[in-house]
């Protein structure tokens, strides 16, 4: 019943959780297998689709038709849900998304990234979050400690337009001790 | 042969003695009896449902059985303290007296061993501590230290007094080459067993209220209090319902020794309270929650007050030496040390050195009914041991009880007014 | 005498005296070798916990109705378990706790909870004293707290199984510190020794609904227990010892949770170490917990 109250963003690294790979047997020699990370930005990581909203993706499905407008302004017939608040005072859209190629982003550089390589985008401003999420220690890898490993990209926990981590109901507390014949509730 | 058949008639005869009393010595058997089964009715249920019948949970993982072992290792210690004058200084109107000591210590190790059985969760695995069988985590659980040093004091005490009373009862005197050196033994035996005992808590850094170097001592000063506290009520019943002479100047110089060892015994609590309330750290806490209570949890406060005014008190009564040879004013001071150190043995020992528990949390722990009633059935049980050992020795040290007069087995008359 | 119960009359007449002095020496030595031999997992040879671990199924089969498999995987040579929390990410939210609790078959009648997630005030740091462990707001994180999650800290100068009067506690070569609930005698000096109060103790017999009890466990780890003995994490013996995280790894939705070999310096745990400042619970009492706490920005 908690899981319902999980927003989306996060339910979907729970199934990513659900759906990893049954464990290898245990690899003595494991350590030419740890730590599989990439060692040029090219090669990719193994990671679950993107989170987009339902039927959003491809862009290009409703973009082709349009002639892009590249003026910085304020979305008011399509997109209007989404507000940023994600350095909004320096940043709109087409910073990110490409208007040339709709279903891919851009690095500053120009270069053109998937979404499934979106880390590369972000780790442009977030070098240090992304040399520790490759690394494993931010963010969640699933698989095995000593072997096969999957990635959640950072934005199956972060809204890219609003990237703050967002609040979740916890879980039950404890119950405190009680007592033999104590009602619960009466020490506290 | 002729030893196994005196032995055997030894036996016989103390069968024979303690099942002929007057109507008070029944009386008392009765109610001992009854509160033993209450007691054991009460420990069938905790077997039953577990230890969660007690209040004892996580946070507060000991309670009262683990005090009252530990202030009963103390009484068990205590002989020591008749033991010391009689043999090291040769002071004859003790000397008399310290095969009481030596049965009382008898009795409360075996207190001590059924507190400790009803206290684990698993009694019936007992054996697991006790080698070849089991296994017996030495030398590094204070634990096994502590089966170990009290089994030993156990036998060594029950051996010396079997002895001096079995050949009293053959109207031969004690063998000197045995007793002597196992008497002298017992001194540092009766150091060990409290001296372990407190290492046991005193060894876990886990609980600061504990983790301090003072404890071992201070626990051998309040030993020495409400031992011989104990003991003074026994002599001084003995003395009114027994022919048994017992000298004013040996209880006087008991109560003497106990007002020194009061004086220890507070002197080693201020000690430690100057520490922790001065230096002010988060280690306070513990004694803080003893003496005032943290926030609403107040439970142990009137305890820890009870306990401190009543051996203030004890103190105060037994350094005058006018007052302490007050007849009634020496039973005062001696119910004094008993409940004051029995409170601060049995509730201010062990619950605040758990709470707050090493989390920082409160659980306010006080014993269940089923918690007293075992504790009264192993205390009964104690006396009942107590009662029967006294009611043997006794006549033996009278004189009525012996082989030589006894001829077929038969007792004297007058050995059953006890 | 009556030795013969087959009534075979050639069989009586070939007993010998020395036949039977030879089979009553022999239940002698035999009975003195049970006596001396081992009895505790600990020292258990192979064929023993083969048949330990077999006697365990069936009687958890008897007992719950469960096929309750009990693995007895030994540890993996090289591998010395470690952990690594980051508490500037854990928002508090509890899922490690519950999902240890179905993990690890815990009881949830009476309630056992391996894990506690203390709340704390920013303004205190880490505080053990002023921490509260039953915080329920709607959400977390709130205003002004931060969240430590405390379990065993699997200590390398482990106080609780020094303690331990009859040796039923103690380290595994990998570093995981494991009960043998067999030998346990309850008599809960290893909790009063622990500083961490990651111990827990069966004070009634543990209840589990017979649908949520965990089939897969290991034989120092998350097997069924019984009242009167102690349990506590086994960093989850039985998923670990076979490559995959603790349970509690795998669920945390803010990846705060890390973990493996302290040997490996290509692992996550060498890598926080390296690349992060680290701090253990209570440093002065010389424990020195395999459970690293780290601030991850």
């Amino acid at each position: 019943m908690y899981r319902s109250l999980v927003l989306p963003l996060v339910l979907a690294s729970f199934t990513a959780g659900a759906t990893a790979p049954a464990p290898p047997a245990p690899r003595p020699d494991s350590k030419a297998i740890q730590g599989e990370v990439p060692k040029t930005s090219e090669e990719r990581l193994e990671v679950p689709p993107p989170p987009f909203s339902e039927g959003i993706f491809p862009c290009s499905g409703c973009h082709e038709s349009m002639k892009p407008n590249r003026t910085r302004r304020t979305l008011v017939d399509f997109h209007d849900d989404i507000v940023l608040k994600h350095d909004a005072e320096h940043r709109w859209c087409l910073d990110c998304h490409d208007a040339d190629d709709r279903d891919s982003l851009h690095l500053a550089s120009g270069e053109r990234v998937s979404f499934e390589e979106s880390y590369r985008l972000c780790g442009q401003c977030h070098g240090e979050k992304l040399r520790d999420w490759k690394a494993g220690i931010h963010g969640r890898r699933t698989g095995d400690w000593n072997g096969h490993k999957k990635y959640l990209l950072c934005a199956h926990c972060h809204n890219p337009h609003q990237p703050h981590f967002k609040p979740l109901a916890p879980k039950a507390a404890p119950l405190p001790p009680v007592r033999p014949g104590q009602k619960r509730g009466t020490t506290r | 042969m002729r030893t196994v058949r005196l032995f055997s008639r030894f036996v016989w005869g103390s069968g024979e003695l303690v099942l002929r009393g007057n109507r008070l010595y029944w009386g008392w058997m009765f109610f001992l009896l009854a509160l033993i089964a209450w007691g054991l009715l009460a420990f069938v249920g905790q077997v039953r449902g577990g230890l969660v019948v007690t209040a004892m949970r996580d946070q507060v993982s000991w309670g009262f059985y683990i005090g009252n072992f530990t202030f009963l290792v103390g009484v068990a210690a205590a002989a020591v303290v008749l033991v010391i004058p009689a043999y090291v200084y040769d002071w004859k109107p003790i000397r008399q007296l310290v095969v009481y000591g030596e049965l009382l210590a008898v009795s409360a190790i075996i207190m001590c061993l059924l507190f400790v059985l009803v206290d684990i969760g698993r009694p019936d695995r007992f054996w697991h501590l006790l080698p070849p069988l089991g296994h017996l985590n030495f030398p590094q659980s204070i634990l096994a230290w502590d089966v170990l040093v009290l089994n030993i004091y156990f036998l060594l005490n029950l051996t010396v007094v079997t002895h001096i009373l079995y050949r009293a009862f053959t109207g031969r005197p004690y063998v000197k080459k045995l007793v002597v050196p196992l008497v002298l033994l017992s001194i540092p035996m009766a150091v060990g067993i409290h001296t372990v005992t407190a290492f046991l808590y005193n060894g876990l850094a886990a609980r600061p209220y504990w983790n301090s170097s003072i404890l071992a001592p201070q626990f051998l000063a309040s030993a020495f209090c409400s031992g011989p506290a104990i003991l003074l009520f026994v002599l001084q019943l003995l003395r009114k319902f027994t022919r048994f002479e017992i000298a004013d100047e040996a209880i006087w110089k008991i109560a003497e020794l106990m007002a020194y060892a009061m004086f220890l015994n507070l002197f080693l609590h201020g000690a430690e309270a100057f520490k922790e309330y001065y230096s002010g750290t988060q280690h306070l806490l513990y004694t803080r929650y003893w003496y005032q209570g943290i926030g609403g949890h107040t439970t142990l406060v009137p305890y820890a007050w009870s306990a401190l005014t009543l051996n203030v008190l004890a103190f105060a009564l037994f350094i005058v030496p006018s007052l302490r040879r007050h007849p009634v004013i020496l039973n005062i001071g001696c119910f004094a040390t008993y409940a004051g150190c029995y409170i601060e043995k049995g509730m201010g020992l062990i619950i605040p050195g758990l709470t707050p528990d090493a989390l920082g949390e409160i659980y306010e722990y006080a014993p269940t009914l089923t918690e007293l009633r075992v504790a009264a059935g192993i205390f009964a049980f104690g006396f009942l041991v107590f009662t029967l050992m006294l009611k043997v020795a006794v006549p033996i040290s009278l004189g009525e009880f012996q082989i030589d007069r006894t001829g077929g087995g038969e007792a004297l008359e007058r050995a059953e007014s006890a | 005498m009556s030795c013969g119960m087959d009534g075979d009359l050639d069989l009586r007449a070939g007993l010998t005296r020395r036949g039977l002095l030879t089979g009553a020496a022999g239940a002698a030595a035999t009975f003195i070798l049970t006596a001396c031999g081992p009895k505790r997992l600990y020292e258990a040879p192979k064929e023993q916990l083969k048949k330990a671990v077999a006697d365990l199924e069936k009687e958890y089969k008897e007992r719950t109705g469960v096929d309750v498999s009990v693995a007895d995987t030994p540890p993996i040579p090289g591998v010395v378990f470690a952990y690594a929390l980051d508490i500037s990410r854990c928002v508090g939210c509890r899922r490690c706790v519950y999902a240890c609790v179905d993990e690890n078959n815990q009881s949830r009648d009476p309630q056992i909870h391996w894990i506690k997630v203390l709340s704390m005030n920013k303004e205190d740091g880490v505080d053990l004293t002023h921490s509260d462990p039953y915080y329920q707001p709607a959400t977390v994180p709130e205003e002004g707290r931060f969240y430590m999650p405390v379990a065993c800290q699997q200590c390398r100068n482990a106080p609780c199984t020094k303690v331990c009067p009859t040796g039923a506690t103690w380290t595994e070569k990998d570093g995981i510190v494991v009960v043998d609930y067999d030998w346990c005698i309850g008599c809960r000096y290893c909790m009063a020794a622990c500083p961490y109060g990651a111990r827990h103790f069966n004070w009634a017999e543990p209840e589990i609904p017979k649908a949520e009890i965990n089939p897969k466990t290991h034989v120092l780890g998350n097997r069924p227990r019984r009242a009167g003995v102690v349990e506590k994490c086994t960093f989850c013996i039985q998923r670990v010892r076979n490559g995959r995280y603790p349970a509690c790894v795998e669920v945390c939705p803010t990846g705060s949770r890390k973990f493996g070999n302290l040997l490996d310096p290509e692992s996550e745990i060498r890598y926080i170490i390296e690349h992060k400042r680290v701090l253990v619970l209570k440093e002065e009492l010389n424990t020195m917990p395999k459970f690293f706490y780290f601030y991850g920005t």
